[in-house]
């Protein structure tokens, strides 16, 4: 752990707390949700459904800001409460690669397009991030589909264009929300590990948010939440102290 | 990468037949804006290519192509005599129906003043202008007549010696241009029958005056036809046209027709643009309302229809704002596509339309300033129908990705 803690960090959240509506029908989706993810880490989001997973996720991913808290990515304050302090779409652009449960494709454009956009949208002429999403597409194991519309591809290997997506700006944080549901134990398994050899190769920081307890001992930690709140998980604690 | 063309790539059958649609449509206000050109022309090609620097016509009437208007023959002589004046046609115009092989048949029968006027400036597509005084006959091919073919009207036959296009009345009936005298005969054509009642009552009215009682030789003359009879004022003309000597002052010459008290004097483009104000203006401004109508209804179900395509990627477009697509090229796929149908839209109304409108009875005429101004409303409907699904996908959110 020492040798983890000297790495910087790829994530801090800090107090994170979302309140939906007000007065009667007032929500809170998440309370003083603190967590800290480091460059290469793998960690793990469990817990019941309606707990604040999605919630924590969207607020760490810069699309749906807490009512209340610090987000950190990569040492630098990028949230605090709904208030920004850099230009939040170039920041995911260039920071922040997305999976979630399904749909996370374009559906017109092909397989390598997917990738492609996301290059290119980062300023990668089309040569660039044409070599690029190949490159990324082969170490995936989906670059005999590189020309395939994502109607054409399975649920697993829609999944892998996603997560080449995700990476191809070499991003500082990977979310991936229930990126597995979709598959089968066997599949969706491949996937977390794919999500742990990435972050191990890349330097990045993943957080998944799982279901899937059947592949826990992919991920170098394991969050829980429950009713908002957020902590490490017991089985973890334990194995931790 | 462009995202408009892949996107259109992927819905290449629903865009075609989008666009197709769009084009119809957009033919239609093409057409019409053709049509509204036609009429103008088809109502001046006479007026500019007679050839006339002024039409006398009867008194206050605008002429013969907005109403009936009478002068005498004899009017003719007096034109020629003002000085400047070179020449002075008769000018007889008048439309008819009849029956040809069981349809009715409208003619626009134009008179031609024999010997002066053989009808050289008329435009023809075959055939020769008028070479003797009688029989003969230019028609236009509106009016399904052949070159050689002969048409019945009164007691006469005519033969068609040449052929015009587009000579068109007001009205969009055919032309046939003969000599003033069948012109009249057929205007004036009168069965047999009439011609012996009409001889019988002069002869009745004859022998009532004191002259045919005092010289009673003279009723001999009531068998005689009409045009031997002085007392018998010869048929009347529609109008005189008159050429004025290039050195001559025109406006002197007509100062001076001006002062006769039985007719009106007009200008060519006077006559221009009585039959512009005139017979066609109620036409022209139907057509261009309509134009106005149908423009607008093609930039309402462009809107619609690029709504509902904006409508159909709002996943999409969330996905692009979630990886970081800046608004610009949100923005620019969506006008991108905007543009693309209009601009097929308008080139297959533009091939679909030239292919159509010659089949059309009356002349469509599509002028490069016509096209290329209908070419910047198209762009301008585009551009402007395209706002609502902008204003859509400005108000997508990432979010919108995760469901
Ligand atoms: N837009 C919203 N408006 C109001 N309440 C919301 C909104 N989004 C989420 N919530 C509420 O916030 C709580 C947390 O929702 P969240 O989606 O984060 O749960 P989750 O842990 O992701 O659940 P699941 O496992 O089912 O995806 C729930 O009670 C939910 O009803
Ligand atoms: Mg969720």
């Amino acid at each position: 752990m020492s040798d983890r803690d000297s790495r910087s960090l790829a994530i801090e959240t800090r107090g994170l707390t979302k309140i939906y509506g007000s007065g009667n029908t007032e929500i809170v989706a998440m309370k003083d949700a603190s967590m800290k993810v480091h460059r290469g880490e793998v960690v793990a989001l469990l817990g019941p459904s309606g707990s604040g997973k999605s919630t924590f996720l969207t607020a760490v991913g810069l699309i749906n800001p807490p009512t209340s808290g610090q987000v950190w990515i990569r040492d630098q304050l990028v949230l605090e409460g709904e208030i920004s302090y850099t230009n939040l779409r170039s920041f995911r652009r260039q920071h922040i690669g997305f999976v979630f449960q399904k749909s996370n494709l374009i559906p017109f454009l092909t397989a390598i397009e997917n990738v492609q956009i996301a290059l290119e949208l980062n300023g990668a002429t089309s040569r660039q991030a044409r070599r690029r999403a190949l490159h990324l597409l082969d170490e995936l194991g989906v670059e005999d589909r590189a020309s395939n519309l994502p109607s054409m591809l399975s649920g697993g290997q829609q999944q892998r264009v996603a997560v080449a997506r995700a990476l191809a700006n070499h991003p500082s944080v990977i979310l991936a929300d229930e990126p597995t549901a979709a598959l089968d134990g066997h599949r969706g398994r491949q996937v977390m590990e794919l999500f742990a050899k990435v972050a191990h190769e890349h330097g990045t920081g993943v957080i998944v948010v799982t279901h899937d307890h059947r592949a826990l001992d992919v991920f170098d930690t394991t969050y829980e939440m429950e009713d908002g709140l957020m902590g490490l998980s017991s089985s973890e604690a334990t194995s931790v102290t | 990468m462009n995202l408009a063309f892949k996107d259109i790539r992927h819905n290449l059958g629903r865009f075609a037949l989008t666009t197709v649609g769009v084009g119809m449509l957009l033919m239609i206000v093409m057409g019409m804006g053709g049509i509204y050109r036609g009429i103008v022309e088809d109502a001046t090609l006479l007026v500019d290519n007679v050839g006339s620097d002024l039409w006398l016509v009867q008194r206050n009437t605008r002429g013969p192509f907005a109403e009936i208007s009478r002068v005498p023959s004899n009017l003719v002589h007096r034109a020629y005599a003002v000085p400047g004046v070179v020449s002075a046609r008769e000018f007889v115009y008048h439309t008819i129906q009849r029956e040809q092989d069981g349809k009715p048949l409208r003619i626009a029968v134009l008179g031609l003043s024999w010997p002066i006027d053989k009808g050289q400036w008329i435009p023809l597509t075959g055939g020769r202008s008028l070479g003797q005084n009688h029989f003969e006959m230019v028609a236009d091919q509106s009016l399904g007549l052949a070159l050689g073919e002969t048409i019945d009207l009164g007691k006469e036959s005519y033969t068609i010696v040449g052929t015009t296009k587009s000579m068109l009345s007001a009205g969009g009936d055919g032309i046939a241009f003969v000599t003033v005298t069948d012109a009249q005969q057929i205007q004036f054509d009168t069965p047999g029958e009439a011609v012996r009642l009409e001889r019988a009552s002069r002869l009745a009215r004859g022998e009532q005056s004191d002259l045919g009682n005092l010289q009673p030789a003279i009723l001999d003359n009531t068998n005689k036809p009409a045009s031997q009879l002085p007392a018998i004022a010869r048929p009347q003309m529609s109008a005189v046209l008159v050429s004025v000597s290039p050195g001559a002052d025109l406006a002197k010459v007509k100062e001076a027709m001006s002062g006769w008290g039985d007719v009106s004097v007009y200008t060519q483009s006077q006559q221009r643009d009585l039959l512009l104000k005139g017979t066609v203006d109620r036409a022209r401004r139907q057509i261009g309302l309509f134009r106005v109508l149908l423009t607008l209804i093609a930039a309402i179900i462009m809107a619609l229809i690029l709504y509902t395509l904006t409508l159909d990627k709002i996943h999409s477009i969330a996905l692009l704002k979630l990886i970081g697509a800046p608004n610009r090229v949100i923005l620019g796929l969506i006008l991108q596509q905007a543009l693309m149908l209009g601009v097929a839209g308008f080139g297959i109304a533009y091939l679909v339309g030239g292919k159509l409108f010659p089949m059309f009875p009356r002349r469509v005429i599509l002028t490069q300033t016509d096209l290329f101004q209908l070419a910047l409303i198209v762009v301008g409907i585009s551009v402007v129908s395209s706002l609502l699904g902008i204003w859509k996908a400005m108000k997508v959110t990432p979010n919108e990705a995760l469901s």
